[in-house]
């Protein structure tokens, strides 16, 4: 290739204590080349963006930009070498608006005043060169999540950065909102650009990706080019052995209803209507997903449900008793299992620093009698659930955040599971988890499925959702645009519900 | 720019743990002996006097114990408060309030007879301390106020209002204008075993007790689970507010029983220097034990040594009493500074490229 060389990291070494983060790692990147640094969770994908963008020192190991060896000691060196790093979550004050979040931790600016008129030509400018749209003084907090994204693009390129990463951009977007992003990294592609994307989306990688490189616990597989791979292939390099990914669906019985939620709205603190109207039934023998971009109203679906969070109105029946109102004590003893996993895993399910047997005992140890504390038959269950669900401990006796994440969500649905719910609500189950453990958690699902439980499966990957459930449920700010069979759609028209609809037009202007 | 590389230990062996932490106390006494002989002290000969006015005869050894009593069982009512990341800092105003209302049975009833006299002020003086942690509780349960300020004013207040007391209403008329409360009668005073009142079975008692509840019992399991995770505790179906003042009850309730038992064994009435900063160094000595309710017996015990041992050699030895106050600061600071030690592992970072570029 004759194109220059924007990024070269030779055999980049991190190690976080005992942990390798990364390993001999190498990685080239071309100007005008997008690049896909593919792998599953931990194999050292965002340790290695955090050496490009300064925020890490290599152990060991050169980088290079154009051509040239540097030597960052804080993010800033690495900004002033025309790297923009663009986060996942992103990095935006709310209540100003995008010109001043552009301006925000800008050292170049010289002055003690902000050129007003000028700083808008320069956004103009950047907006028409790579075909960005932006409003410059509409507030963060009026703005989609579309929108934000490309205030964090022009942020960065405002600073005048040629070298872009980005950390999982699609994962808050809609398929439509993706495909505006992927135009948009086309056209800085186009204008010499390098572009590095972090993500696990293998669709995603195929379609905007020049080439990929794979890494795996810590070290470089292998760089390939896009076009002479298929994905079976890269999935076989993510995870170092051939997986089948075939889900095993059954078709759904729809027996009879055990959940029947009946125009129920949920308010938030702001009193802003954070679930508006849902109505819909689960079915025992039946996976239900629930699609949504994220902040749709999917955790408080599932709170409202567990009886977690109050709700403004409506009736949810659980076998013909309205079971709004009760507490979750009442709720977990009528069968009704939660298994939610937010974001931070452990936040909210399971108690980290506790053993197996006593994150067992959380969801019982109330029907006790007397007022001590009994672990026999919970350490009976624990030695049963680790065997049947292959977890993988030292001992029961073992803090749980010390186990991987796969492991840690074995023990919480196998907690679930062990109870024989009627209901069980998964939200996000296989966040974080490998490829491998991801399917054993899906056929954990279906499997409880066969056995008559309904399930509220709460997704974020449409393949999956489509690959799972028998039937989707899509939300959008806290509305219902939908209920469709996976069968007899695509991605696309799930994609246009969950952006509102067509009759509401994109949520993007 | 990189010359220190900290990196955070995942797994650290027990043993090398306990050989960090007793490597941390003798480097503190050993800088702790610099600064002593700066001040022109022979250091050896400090260290030696303060064991030996701790330990050396049977009535040091008692004084020490005096000490060690109140710090045990304050701190057990921290760890109560602690376990839960509650942070009580308002043991002094729970340990005052306590001693109050003991006070206020012991005078008002001074004829009833002794164990009925003493059991009642107990009680009262339990309900009192704890009354005094409920407050902050009850108003973090349900307005979601910050229990660190929240307990430390509390402290002020109860303080105060003792002092009020001394010098006005309460104030004993016997004593020629000398702001005094009354003292007790003799059935109000605890009786003692072993030349110590019998506040040293309390808290022996009280810490096989705490130990139990918090390790045993349902309540003491979902105080745990509280302290870890509000939210998993809200999704087990756990009545957060309910656990949160019933724990803080018996967290200021056993400052409280500190406060009845200085009251009662030590000042033999009420003053508003009672509370003796022990609500504070039960603080220190709480963190020290790493909320483990049978680690609390030792460290205190290892704190009343120092506290006692000060105490000597500002008699025996003429020492400023900032001094021991010093080596007590520097013990602290080094095993306190040891728990970084314990969680991070640094490195010197030798940055090969440096030179070259």
């Amino acid at each position: 290739m004759e194109a220059v060389k924007a990024i070269e990291m030779k055999q980049i070494s991190k190690d976080f204590g005992s942990v390798q983060a990364n390993q001999n790692v190498n990685l080239t990147v071309y100007n005008g080349e997008v690049h896909a640094l593919l792998g599953e969770n931990g194999a050292g994908k965002s340790t290695l963006m955090s050496m490009l963008s300064g925020i890490y020192t290599p152990d060991s190991g050169s980088i290079f930009i154009n051509g040239k060896e540097v030597d960052f000691s804080s993010p800033k060196d690495s900004i002033d070498l025309g790297i923009g790093m663009i986060h996942q979550h992103f990095k935006l004050i709310d209540v100003m608006t995008a010109k001043e979040n552009i301006l925000l931790g800008n050292s170049n600016e010289k002055g003690l005043f902000i050129n007003n008129k000028e700083l808008t030509k320069k956004i103009k400018a950047i907006s028409d060169q790579y075909g960005l749209d932006l409003k410059p003084d509409k507030k963060v907090y009026e703005m989609s999540v579309g929108e934000k994204q490309t205030l964090e693009i022009i942020k960065v390129l405002y600073r005048g950065a040629k070298i872009l990463i980005m950390d999982e951009p699609t994962a808050v977007l809609t398929p439509q909102e993706i495909q505006r992003l992927f135009a948009i990294i086309r056209n800085m592609k186009e204008q010499g650009c390098a572009i590095v994307i972090i993500t696990h989306k293998l669709n995603e990688v195929m379609e905007i990706s020049d080439r990929i490189t794979v890494l795996r616990r810590g070290e470089s597989i292998q760089t390939v080019e896009t076009k002479g791979v298929e994905v079976p292939a890269l999935i076989e390099m993510m995870v170092g052995k051939k997986v089948d990914l075939a889900l095993n669906k059954t078709p759904a019985t729809y027996a009879k209803k055990v959940l029947d939620v009946d125009n129920l709205w949920v308010s938030t603190k702001d009193n802003k209507h954070a679930l508006e109207n849902i109505t819909f039934s689960l079915h025992s023998g039946e996976i239900l997903g629930v699609a949504g971009v994220a902040g749709s109203g999917q955790k408080e679906i599932c709170e409202v449900i567990a009886g977690l969070i109050p709700a403004e109105k409506g009736r949810i029946f659980f076998e013909n008793e309205n079971i709004l109102g009760k507490t979750p004590r009442d709720i977990i003893r009528m069968g009704i299992r939660m298994g939610f996993i937010p974001e931070d895993r452990l936040g909210m399910g399971l108690v980290g620093s506790m053993d197996i047997v006593h994150n067992i005992i959380l969801k019982d140890y109330h029907s006790q009698p007397g007022i001590f504390l009994h672990r026999g038959k919970s350490a009976e269950i624990a030695k049963k659930i680790v065997k049947q669900l292959d977890i993988q401990t030292p001992s029961i006796h073992y803090p749980i955040k010390k186990l991987s994440g796969g492991n840690i969500q074995k023990v919480l649905l196998g907690r679930e599971i062990d109870s024989f719910p009627k209901v069980l609500i998964t939200a996000y189950p296989a966040r974080g988890l490998d490829i491998g453990a991801s399917y054993k958690i899906y056929d954990l699902l279906n499997e409880q499925k066969e056995k008559g439980v309904g399930v509220l499966f709460v997704g974020e990957d449409l393949d999956v959702l489509m690959d799972l459930c028998d039937r989707i449920m899509v939300f959008c700010g806290g509305k219902m645009t939908g209920i469709v069979n996976p069968d007899e759609m695509t991605k696309e028209d799930i994609g246009l519900l969950m952006a509102g609809g067509t009759a509401e037009g994109g949520s993007n202007s | 720019m990189n010359f220190l590389k900290i990196t955070k230990r995942d797994d650290l062996p027990p043993k090398k743990a306990t050989a960090i932490r007793i490597l941390s106390i003798l480097l503190s006494l050993v800088f702790a002996g610099l600064v002593i002989a700066a001040l022109g002290y022979n250091p050896i000969t400090v260290f030696a006097s303060m064991v030996k006015g701790a330990l050396g005869s049977k009535i040091r050894l008692q004084q020490t114990v005096l000490k060690a009593i109140p710090l045990v069982i304050t701190s057990l009512g921290i760890l109560m408060a602690f376990k839960m990341k509650f942070w009580n800092i308002g043991g002094e105003g729970q340990i005052m309030m306590g001693a109050l209302a003991a006070t206020y049975v012991a005078l008002k009833m001074p004829d009833l007879s002794r164990p009925v006299l003493l059991l009642i002020m107990a009680v009262a003086a339990m309900v009192a301390g704890g009354i005094w942690a409920f407050i902050p509780a009850y108003f973090k349960g349900k307005m979601g106020t910050n229990e660190t300020i929240f307990t430390l004013m509390l402290n002020y207040i109860a303080i105060k209002f003792v002092t009020y007391l001394q010098y006005g209403p309460w104030r004993d008329p016997s004593s020629q204008g000398f702001p005094k409360i009354p003292s007790f009668s003799t059935n109000a005073i605890l009786p003692s075993i072993g030349g110590v009142h019998i506040g040293w079975i309390i808290a022996l008692l009280l810490v096989a007790l705490v130990h139990i509840f918090i390790n045993h019992t349902k309540k003491g399991y979902e105080i745990t689970v509280v302290g870890e995770s509000v939210e998993t505790a809200r999704y087990a179906g756990m009545n957060i507010t309910s656990i949160i003042i019933t724990a803080m009850f018996l967290s200021g309730g056993l400052c409280g029983l500190t406060g009845m038992i200085q009251a009662s064994a030590i000042e033999k009435t009420l003053t508003s220097s009672l509370s003796a900063n022990y609500g504070f160094t039960a603080i220190t000595t709480t963190w020290l034990s790493r909320l483990n309710s049978i680690a609390i017996l030792f460290v205190c015990c290892a704190f009343a040594v120092l506290l006692q041992g000060g105490a000597y050699i500002q008699i025996s030895m003429q020492i400023p009493a900032s001094v021991a106050d010093m080596i007590q600061a520097i013990l602290l600071f080094f095993v306190l500074g040891s728990e970084f030690f314990l969680q991070y592992k640094v490195n010197f970072h030798t940055h090969a490229k440096k030179e070259a570029n």
